[in-house]
């Protein structure tokens, strides 16, 4: 189990990042769906993206506070394109 | 990764344009993520393969040492490892699935 604060905070000293929306799957503090923005994905595939965050977030992933993670990442350019 | 493992996925990925290694098998998945992988690629109508890596602990082990990927599903696209669930997702949304579907079934 993990809190958002904390995941904020740990995906933040990894990488800049511009938002993370944290969204708790089953209340059960364990399954997350984040929404990352971040400078460090501008020009980066999805698949590079998604492994800097999976990175960032090694620790929690691998002592299982994080069970199962979902993600949705962009750079700044293409969140902006989405008008949000 | 034994080499055996090594060499059993790499002839899987080489020989099937679209390959998928998720648990269960694409009509009895045994998980979300992979079910919902599957049901994108039918959508398109693409023959693909598949493994069940929950019959194979070392091909369970092995594919992610393999793509340097965390998570199964793991879905491999004419010898490239496209992405899990969430990219497959999105690609799919974004409307970047398709070609590259097409021009892996014209190959």
């Amino acid at each position: 189990m993990i809190s958002p604060e904390e995941i904020k905070e740990t995906l933040g000293k990894a990488i800049p990042v511009t938002l993370v929306e944290t969204q708790d799957l089953t209340g059960g503090g364990d399954h997350w769906q984040l929404i990352v923005v971040s400078p460090a994905f501008e020009g980066k595939g999805l698949i590079e993206q998604h492994r800097l965050v999976n990175e960032a977030l090694k620790e929690p992933l691998g002592d299982q506070r994080i069970h199962a993670l979902s993600l949705k990442t962009f750079s700044p350019a293409q969140w902006d394109k989405l008008g949000a | 990764m034994a080499e055996d493992v090594k060499d059993r996925i790499d002839e899987k990925v080489k020989n099937n344009k679209v390959m998928v290694f998720m648990k269960g098998t694409p009509d009895f998945p045994q998980c979300g993520f992979s079910a919902h992988t599957v049901e994108i690629l039918r959508s398109y109508g693409v023959q693909f393969a598949s493994e069940d890596v929950l019959a194979d602990p070392a091909i369970r082990d092995g594919i992610k040492r393999y793509s340097n990927w965390p998570t199964i599903p793991q879905v491999y696209i004419d010898g490239k490892f496209v992405g899990g669930c969430d990219i497959v997702h999105e690609l799919h949304e974004r409307g970047e699935l398709e070609p590259l579907l097409k021009s892996a079934s014209e190959k």
